[in-house]
């Protein structure tokens, strides 16, 4: 089953599993080792794929299951990866009522997002609907990767998109 | 060190750094330097100064003028002409601290004026990568005077005293959870924690203290640990706030440096150290038994509660837990005393409480104000009213387990029990402000999709009923309900608040039992007349164009995408319903407002 939720096929490499070893034993042996390891990780891969899951199984010594169950707990976590250009739509309140939810919607049509699903097909965009961030000041509120937008309108949508068009 | 004739203080918290700060101060390296003036002019990077709409926001001391809204191509302005020529540059001056081309003081303004900052006592003021600035202000002294002078009994008999609350949510009194947290023994380990996992949406004060005063949790966490014997503590804080887990890193390192977390702090037996735990984007955990098992690194599910933490938290090991904005007001209290702190804010609640004021009203940020402030007062005096001259509808508290307060209420003096009262709750403190735009079934459906997303899913109640409760909401949204489900709805909502497993479930109906309480009418023209008075719910809307406005130019027309409106040069457009999915397009190009939606 867990392999069948895999819609992109796994391409780690030696250096980065290098890397996941070098956090493993920093932490083993650690309380509460488990999900310091999974951020870790998936800093390193962008995602923690069944592969990545399976490393930490075997050197950190917890069951698939369990580390399974903490991964898709948590909404950071995340099985798929993530588009070269990453967008977070904040839908906290305070954005919600100022009207973020109509520029999520605008965005995935935009995009041309099948229903149901948040990236495009070519894996360049993703999107997220992402919980308060903190920026009320500046609601509505979305970012691009590290860049942050403020004080949006619906209008705002295509000049923001025309920037990353490459 | 090197005495400078004129500091720049420039606000580094998440707002403004948002609203692109970092270019700001680069730019303010580059002037300064180009003009000579780094060893005359001193830039600090501060926390928050509670004005995020306002940003990026820039003061300049001695003078403390308000600089707003500054771009790095005003920087050059204010270098040559503030901190060369000493002339104010009065056009990016914040327009409330001009009066008579005079730069009035800051605390004049409306704002800050009725601001009484004790939890953000430092924000804004020192530069939080510094433990020097802190103690200049007093920092540590609180630990020094505790764990030389106090005995942990007399701490926690200050604290009592103090009638400190619990500033999370609950309000639960801090004295005696410490009082408890010390009875127990400690045979192998005890912790002391802090619950940095601040998960309501529209809330973000115990973000701003993280960022712009972290050794003042540090330190508050430090006296805990002394007055319930403790060595170890750790901090859960949300992954999503960086700048906030940066600077603890550094704060936490600087005090260990410094002798005042480790072994055998100001000479004494006394010896404590802290870890920071990230959380992982789990709302539920920031429920006290949840975060625990979260921090021992599993799903973090809540336990049923007792034991209470105090005798069985993280590792089944004594725990105290207190929430930042908390363990914020601490060395206050220590070094000022208990009398001082009951003498600010309402008999049952004292001293201040911070709320993060957003949605539609002006001035959104963060204030502190005395328990016992109006509504009113924070609404319409220091948030400076609602944009656009739109009327207030409804102040929305306490998150999700919140509720919605409405108009009739806005002179309700806010503390833990009158919100209560009124069927909401203090919570964190978030404050979004609704106008008459926003539809509040739509409100209560969006915090019930929250709930719905954010059910850890171990107990029914929470996660079935919460379900059904927002599937009975979509329905009414859709013109779909009837009378029965508004009472199908109370029903359910006080069945899910007895017997919830843990405050999320228990808190979950509160949104959807304000509502019904405060604006039934707007439930009953979804159900009854199947219309949404504020235009909001599309199922229920319907887009028509006036004749008499319409000039026929067909710009309309040409921008719906599913060819819904037709019509002659010239002559009046019609819309076919039918057709029409509503999605606004028509109304945001039509130039003669001739488009109006019911």
């Amino acid at each position: 089953m867990l392999s069948q939720q895999q819609a992109v096929a796994f391409n780690g490499t030696k250096e980065q599993e290098a890397k996941l070893m070098e956090v493993i034993s920093r932490y083993k042996g650690t309380d509460g080792a488990l999900i310091p390891v999974l951020h870790e990780a998936q800093s390193i891969y962008g995602y923690l794929p069944v592969e990545v899951q399976a490393i930490i199984s075997k050197n950190l010594d917890v069951t698939m299951a369990e580390i399974y169950g903490v991964v898709t707990f948590y909404t950071q976590f995340t099985t798929e990866p993530k588009g070269k250009y990453h967008i977070g739509v904040c839908l906290g309140t305070a954005c919600y009522v100022k009207g973020s939810g109509a520029i999520f919607d605008k965005i995935k049509e935009k995009l041309g997002m099948p229903e149901g699903s948040n990236s495009t097909p070519d894996g360049k965009f993703s999107i997220e609907a992402t919980r308060c961030i903190g920026a009320c000041g500046l609601a509505p509120v979305l970012t691009v990767n590290d860049e942050v937008y403020g004080k949006l309108t619906v209008d705002d949508v295509d000049s923001i998109l025309a920037k990353y068009v490459d | 060190m090197d005495f400078a004739r004129s500091t720049v203080l420039v606000c580094g918290g998440t707002g403004c750094t948002s609203s692109g700060c970092q270019k700001v101060m680069k730019e303010f390296e580059a002037q300064l330097a180009a003009k000579g003036l780094e060893k005359e002019v001193k830039m600090v990077q501060t926390g928050c100064f509670g004005l995020c709409a306002l940003g990026p926001v820039v003061i300049v001391y001695p003078e403390g003028a308000f600089y707003s809204m500054v771009k790095p191509e005003d920087v050059e302005e204010i270098v040559s002409e503030h901190l060369l020529k000493g002339r104010v540059v009065t056009r990016l001056l914040y327009d409330e601290t001009v009066q008579d081309d005079t730069v009035k003081s800051l605390n004049e303004t409306n704002f800050y004026k009725k601001q009484m900052r004790i939890a953000l006592r430092n924000c804004g003021v020192i530069d939080p990568e510094n433990i020097d600035e802190y103690i200049a202000l007093d920092g540590y002294k609180a630990l020094g005077k505790v764990l030389t002078e106090m005995k942990p009994e007399e701490v926690i008999d200050v604290i009592k005293a103090s009638g400190l609350r619990g500033r999370g949510g609950g309000g639960f009194p801090t004295g005696i959870k410490w009082m408890l947290a010390a009875k127990s023994p400690n045979v192998i380990g005890k912790y002391v924690c802090c619950n940095a996992d601040e998960g309501d949406p529209g809330a973000f004060m115990d973000r701003s203290v993280l960022e712009g005063d972290p050794h003042a949790v540090i330190e508050a966490m430090a006296i805990a640990a002394y007055a319930i014997n403790a060595e170890q503590g750790y901090i859960y804080i949300r992954a999503e706030y960086p700048i906030a887990v940066k600077r603890l890193q550094i704060a936490i390192d600087q005090a260990r440096e410094y002798g005042l977390l480790g072994k055998n702090i100001f000479g004494t037996d006394f010896s404590f150290d802290l870890g920071i735990r990230l959380g992982a984007g789990a709302f539920v955990c920031g429920e006290e038994t949840a975060l625990m098992t979260s921090i021992e690194g599993m799903r973090g599910e809540p336990r049923p509660r007792p034991p209470f933490p105090a005798v069985k938290g993280l590792w089944e090991k004594p725990t105290l837990l207190n929430n930042v904005e908390t363990y914020a007001n601490i060395p206050q209290i220590i070094l000022n005393g208990a009398e001082w702190f009951t003498s600010i804010g309402t008999e049952k609640s004292a001293g201040t409480k911070v709320f993060a004021l957003g949605g539609k009203i002006n001035n959104t940020g963060l204030v502190e104000v005395p328990m016992g402030t109006t509504l009113r007062e924070i609404v319409e005096e220091i948030g400076g009213g609602i944009p656009n001259g739109k009327k207030f509808k409804a102040a929305q508290t306490g998150g999700p387990s919140g509720g919605c307060i409405p108009a009739s209420l806005l002179d309700v003096a806010i503390d833990y029990d009158s919100l209560i009262q009124i069927g909401s709750m203090m919570g964190s403190g978030g404050l979004i402000v609704m106008d008459e735009d926003n539809c509040m079934v739509d409100i209560a459906k969006f915090f019930l999709e929250f709930t719905v997303d954010e059910s850890c899913g171990k107990c029914t109640p929470c996660r079935i009923g919460t379900k059904r409760m927002l599937e009975i909401l979509e329905r009414i949204t859709q013109g779909k309900g009837t009378l029965e489900d508004l009472d199908k709805l109370e029903e359910l909502a006080y069945n899910i608040k007895e017997s919830a497993l843990c405050g999320l479930g228990q808190t979950a109906p509160n949104p959807i039992l304000s509502t019904l309480r405060y604006f039934r009418d707007e439930y009953e023209a979804h159900v009854i007349d199947k219309k949404c008075p504020a235009g909001v719910c599309k199922a229920l809307v319907s887009y028509s164009i006036v004749a008499d406005k319409c000039k026929g130019c067909s710009l309309c027309a040409r921008q719906c995408p599913v060819n819904a409106i037709s019509g002659e040069i010239k002559s009046p457009f019609v819309i076919d319903q039918d057709k029409c999915i509503k999605c606004g397009a028509c109304i945001e190009k039509c130039k003669f407002d001739a488009i109006i939606v019911q």
